[in-house]
């Protein structure tokens, strides 16, 4: 199993670990409870270096992106960051990334840890047509996410980062210690916060330092329950080979009037015909906490679908899901089952951003 | 008395009563418990089966009766608080249970065997 480079500072700290996307991480510290509220009303560090690197460069990146990723980088700003995915040809998705636009020539891919392999063969055999580089740079960048209301104090006060001037879903390359590092105002939380990518030795001393201001280590636990309060996908759950970002309801980020990308056809087909399947947020009654796989029920007691993520809320106090349902039942307001263990409990379809996300706009 | 099965709940005898809950090694892995499905007063629970579940913020876990027998009481300070299993999981048991086998706790590991399945 791979390790990050604090792999060796979590177990001194006692984190409870766990395989995920073939790493050994700290699903939680202290408890997911007090992690994640201290996300959501002050400040965390999460050590997400699990999460893969990649450097596109060359005369074609751009059109060569633009040709992988679902997102428009079309004339975009530099220093800009697009959320998609990259599409088999029938739709479903290889992964979900961040696409990182340094200058027309040179863009910087975060992949999940869990797809880097595969992503990097993807990306290379597509690139084998176009005039750009792959860098695989996943084994170079330690990553921490410092998230939450107070994250940009604690990069300044902590870190000595000042991140002031970065808007949502911007980067800057800064020079810290000497070494470069790059630093976003992104993450996957619902909460203001920002990724600092940096070379293994500089991602532990800050790290340390962030452990000796007292800012509170936060493992995968709630880095789940924050991102999926805040309605976002993880790959695997909401999002696979199987599932589109249009059945997901993610087609915001496919831009259909871009000339052609990898999965272009399949994806307008699916918009214009409807798909057989969509993913819905489901609020469910009485003490029932729905989970991963459990199935979804009309009045009839007929399955209909299944859930994906579930949760019972830490800042909602609710039992609420991700589902994927037949179509005629994904409108909001639609009331269905959900079976737990031996029982059925009446849930209603509701919207999937389940909390509204702070960001700093 | 105590004793244990391997999947983690435990059976404090007194008499031909069994006080069932879940031990503190359990309980410190499941992390924050947020709900106990309980069985009802009056139900039978049967060794080995599942009797409810027990669910953390992570994930739900079946919960199985250690031995057979009807249920007497239940927990009810954790229908409002089942935080207490984490507080406390050897005070906070679950369910009583009034055995009508407890040749059945011959089965069950002691002190010693459970510890060595926790690890």
């Amino acid at each position: 199993m791979k390790t990050t480079c604090l792999h060796d500072l979590h177990i001194a700290q006692g984190a409870m670990m766990s395989p995920f996307g073939g790493f050994d991480m700290p699903i939680q510290y202290a408890d997911i409870i007090t992690e994640h509220n201290a996300v959501r009303n002050a400040v965390g560090v999460f050590d997400v270096s699990h999460m893969g690197e990649a450097l596109i460069t060359g005369n074609e990146a751009e059109k060569f992106v633009n040709h992988i990723f679902t997102n428009d980088l079309t004339g975009a700003p530099d220093n800009k960051i697009y959320y998609g995915m990259m599409l088999y040809p029938d739709g479903g998705c290889v992964d979900d990334l961040l696409v990182y636009k340094r200058n027309d020539k040179e863009f910087f891919l975060v992949p999940n840890a869990a797809n880097i392999d595969k992503d990097i063969a993807w990306i290379r055999e597509a690139a084998k047509d176009f005039d750009v580089h792959v860098h695989h740079l996943s084994g170079l960048y330690g990553e921490l996410a410092v998230q939450g209301p107070d994250a940009e104090k604690t990069l300044l006060d902590v870190l000595g980062i000042d991140a002031s001037d970065l808007e949502f879903y911007t980067f800057k390359d800064i020079e810290l210690e000497g070494e470069d590092v790059i630093v976003s105002r992104t993450g996957y939380t619902g909460e203001d916060g920002f990724e600092i990518y940096a070379s293994h030795m500089l991602t532990r001393r800050l790290w340390t330092k962030l452990m000796e201001a007292g800012v509170q280590p936060c493992g995968l636990g709630c880095r789940d329950t924050l991102r999926f309060e805040a309605g976002l996908p993880l790959y695997g759950d909401e999002l696979t080979a199987e599932i589109s970002p249009i059945m997901a309801g993610f087609g915001m980020f496919v831009k259909l009037d871009k000339p052609e990308f990898i999965g272009k056809e399949a994806c307008a087909k699916q918009k214009a015909e409807g798909t057989e399947y969509k993913l819905v947020g489901l609020e469910v009654q009485g003490q029932a906490i729905p989970r991963h796989g459990y199935e979804v029920l009309n009045a009839e007691g007929e399955t209909i679908g299944e859930i994906t993520t579930g949760y019972h809320s830490i800042t909602l106090d609710k039992n609420l899901a991700f589902a994927l349902v037949k179509t005629p039942y994904s409108k909001l307001g639609t009331e269905v089952q959900v079976k737990v263990r031996k029982k059925t409990f009446p849930a209603v379809v509701v919207k999937k951003r389940f909390y509204t996300p702070n960001y700093k706009k | 008395m105590t004793k244990y099965l391997s999947s983690h709940e435990y059976a404090r005898v007194e008499g031909n009563i069994a006080y069932v809950g879940i031990s503190p090694y359990a309980a410190a892995q499941l992390g924050n418990v947020v709900y106990v499905d309980m069985p009802e007063v009056g139900d039978d629970v049967e060794a080995g089966e599942d009797f409810g579940a027990i669910e953390s913020v992570k994930a739900a876990s079946d919960l199985y009766a250690p031995v057979s027998g009807a249920v007497i009481e239940i927990n009810e300070a954790l229908i409002d608080n089942p935080r207490l299993v984490n507080e406390d999981p050897l005070a906070n048991w679950i369910i009583k249970v009034e055995m009508t086998n407890p040749a059945e706790l011959d089965e069950l590991l002691d002190e010693e065997a459970y510890a060595s399945v926790c690890h």
